[in-house]
Order: structure tokens, then sequence, then C-alpha cells
């Protein structure tokens, strides 16, 4: 059901994109381009490190190198932290940035290793409001392929990814469901829940 | 058995599956303010009480016998008991790509199923899937959706794990909606069963740095059980448009 719909919503936007090279609406036609290149650069980078065959410890480094480099890092920790953000000092929102940006690439390199011998393709972009929809399909050994879509949005000027689905499943509300779980755990101590973050998994 | 009993044992079948469904009004319904985090669990103090036996179950049982399985079991194997057993809960999947009127689901679904029963040596390989002609899913919960029956409240339940009371009922309906199991002679019907279960092992074994990660890493596995599977559960149904629920702009990032 839902694949069929997407499917119908990728021939609308692939209409809309051959309406855009016909007469273009520049703005729109120019972030629907680089939203589709930034995710296409992102992801040959991931399928890169994915074919390596690099230790763990290694992937991980280039993880958290490509999550610098192509994601809104920032907005994705201060996302996390919710509510908890505001009543953080400026030493701790700066040192939580820094461990949250190690945290998730450990936590993420480690289920993009299952993808060894599969590979992400980039389908299709949308815009919805003021940022935009790219699909992607990941292809894994004898599985059926499935959805992973990354938003991308130029909010800090430059265009980057401050979120990331897998089937659905979202990277920011399960982080902030982390983070705030770890606070509580430590009873509202902020500076406890940074420095086990270092060893979360 | 002959064709009037067959008939008339898919209609008795079908009032008791009508029954079931005029039952669905009971869904609890939130009122004002009881939807946090967007997921209704009037029920939490219940539901995490299964959660820490689903907990234990899979630390003393699954865990160990899927990642055993998955050892033993090589992957050519293991990939055609899964293909196997889905394969056989085809023709359920296609009942409810019909009863929700989804006719180019069931048709896909339909060559699916006779390619690889044929082509596939009886299901064990999906043949289907090398040309691109990839399952559409469907299952009673998801057509009780499509007719417009609300969610209800979230539940965890023993064993099987997170549910809505929604999709409960779908389960417990999708266990007569497989028309094969009307067909096929008594020991036979279970063959498929077996093999579902087998794949459900397999699975476990094949996912547990996932799973392990979200059941035993989680600083609050329950509540990150829940999140995760309305999230994933709400995108297999088409529910609402995640992607517009988050507004970048929104937020105050000024320190980190």
């Amino acid at each position: 059901m839902t694949q069929v719909s997407r499917r119908k919503a990728t021939g609308l936007i692939g209409a809309a994109l051959a309406t855009f090279t016909v007469a273009p609406t520049q703005a729109a036609a120019l972030d629907t381009v680089s939203a589709k290149k930034l995710v296409d650069a992102l992801v040959g980078e991931i399928n890169r490190v994915i074919a390596s065959g690099k230790s763990e410890q290694a992937m991980y480094k280039d993880f958290k190198r490509i999550f610098a480099k192509y994601g809104d890092t920032s907005y994705i920790a201060a996302y996390a932290m919710g509510n908890d953000g505001r009543r953080a000092s400026g030493a701790q929102k700066k040192k939580f940035s820094a461990e949250f940006q190690t945290y998730i690439s450990r936590k993420y390199g480690a289920r993009f290793r299952e993808f060894i011998g599969g590979r992400l393709e980039a389908k299709s972009v949308r815009p919805v409001k003021s940022w935009f929809e790219v699909t992607t399909t990941a292809f894994l050994r004898d599985e059926a392929p499935f959805t992973v879509t990354f938003l991308v949005s130029n909010r800090t000027g430059r265009d980057k990814f401050f979120n990331m689905f897998i089937e659905g499943i979202n990277l920011l509300l399960t982080e902030r469901t982390e983070i705030g779980a770890m606070i509580d755990r430590r009873g509202g101590n902020l500076d406890k829940m940074i420095a086990d973050l270092r060893t979360a998994k | 058995m002959g064709i009037v009993t067959l008939l008339t044992s898919i209609w008795t079948r079908l009032a008791l599956l009508l029954a079931l469904a005029a039952l669905v009004p009971g869904c609890a319904q939130p009122g004002p303010g009881q939807i946090e985090g967007n997921v209704f669990d009037p029920y939490e103090a219940n539901n995490r009480q299964t959660h820490e036996l689903n907990h234990a179950l899979d630390k003393a049982m699954a865990r160990p016998v899927g990642v055993g399985y998955t050892k033993i079991i090589p992957d050519d194997l293991e990939d055609g008991i899964g293909n196997f057993a889905s394969n056989l809960s085809l023709p359920s999947t296609i009942v409810n790509n019909l009863l929700q009127g989804n006719v180019e689901g069931a048709f896909r679904n339909s060559m699916r199923f006779v390619f690889n029963s044929t082509l596939g040596f009886g299901g064990l390989f999906d043949v289907a899937g090398d040309f691109d002609l990839n399952e559409i899913g469907g299952d009673f919960g998801q057509t009780l959706y499509v007719w417009g029956v609300p969610e209800g409240a979230y539940i965890e339940l023993p064993i099987v794990g997170p549910s809505t009371e929604r999709a409960a009922l779908g389960k417990a309906v999708d266990l007569f909606t497989n028309p094969l199991s009307y067909v096929l002679p008594n020991p036979d019907k279970y063959i498929g069963t077996a093999a579902g279960v087998a794949s459900k092992v397999g699975d476990r074994g094949r996912y547990a740095e996932t799973l392990d990660s979200i059941l035993y890493n989680s600083a609050d596995s329950y509540s990150q059980a829940r999140s995760i599977f309305m999230q994933n559960r709400r995108f297999q149904l088409g529910d609402g448009d995640a992607a517009e629920e988050i507004n970048p702009f929104d937020l105050n990032t000024e320190g980190f």
C-alpha cells in the first residue's frame, strides 16, 4: 500500500523535476538538485566505507568524519537533548555536542556495518515545507529492499542532513528518547549523562 | 475437502471475523492530554511488566536459540527457510490486499506467489524478488486501518512484543485469513507455521546486534521499543507524514 503510493509520489516528483528543467523556478530547482547531490555524495562516502573492509574502529572514525561533514550536527545534538538543553550551561552543551557526535558515529556505524555487501541508492527528492526529503533504497543480502530517508535543510547556510529515517524510524526521536532516559536514570544530572555517553552503545 | 464444505467453512470463519471486527469500537480512545510523545499508552504499568517478562524470555531463550540457529544453519538454508515461510504467508497478504481494495498489490503478490512456488521450488528461492517483484505488505491490522478503525492503545504482548490494540486484533484475525489453511490437509498446514517460527528465530540471530542495542543497551528499553515500533508501524501503514513533523528552523541550537 505504502509502496504503491510512494511510487506514485516518485512519479510526480519526476514530472515536477521535468517541469523544472524546462522552465526553471530558480530556488526550488536548485535546492531539489543540491539536496539530492548532497545525499548522493553522502551515500557514496558511506558505501565506500562499508566496502573498505576496514576494522570496526577505523570505520567508526570514518563515519564520524562523514557525519561532521554532511550532518547538521549542532541541530541533531540540540534536538536529542530536548527540553533539558534549556538548563544546560554553555560548557555542557559544547561537551555534549562533541561526545554525541562520537556516540552517534559508533552507534549508527555499527548498524551500517551490517550493510556490508549491500549498498544505498538515492532514488528521489521531494520538498517538504522549507526542507527536502531524499529517499534512498538500501539493498542487503537476500533481504527485500527497504527505505532510508534523509532530510536536508540549508538552515546553517549550507546544505546538511538533519534527520534520517530507516523504515520510518526517526533518528532524532530515537535519540531524544535515549538521551532523555539516560538523564532520568541519572537523576537529571547532565554531567553524568555526558560522561557516560562515551561508553554508551 | 469438497468445495461445498470449503465454502461453508470459509463463510463460518468470515462471520467470526466480522464478529471480531464488531468488537473494535472497544479499542481504548485517548482523552485530552493523554497522548505522550504521540503514543497513547494508558496501560504502561502492565505493559512494563510484560516487557520485563519478554526481556527475560529473550535472554533465556530467544536470543541464545536465535544466535545458535544462525551459527549452525548455513546462510543459504536460512534464507531458503525464510523465503519458504514468507511465500506460504502470501495468500493471507493477498486476502488483505483485496479487503483493502488494493488490486495492484494483490496482483503483484499473486504473481510473486506463482513465480516463487514454481520456479522458486515451492518458495525456497525468491526468484520474483530478482525481478523487482517484491511483496506489497498486507495484514488485517492494516486492513482495519484502511477501514478507518482507530489505532487504540499501545500494548506489549507476551512473546509477540510491541503492538497496538488494532494491530493485535488484526493478528488474531490473521490466524484465519490464510486460504491455504483451508485447503491443505491436516499436518501439512502446520509446515508453514513451523517454517514461520524458524524464520523468526533466524531473524533474532541475524539481527542480534541491532536488537541487542535496543533491548540491552538502551537506557529505557521499554520506551525505546515502544517508540521504534510505533514509528515503523505508522510508516508501514502510510499513516501521517513523519518528514513534516520536525521543523529544523524551530529549534534554538545556540551553544551546541
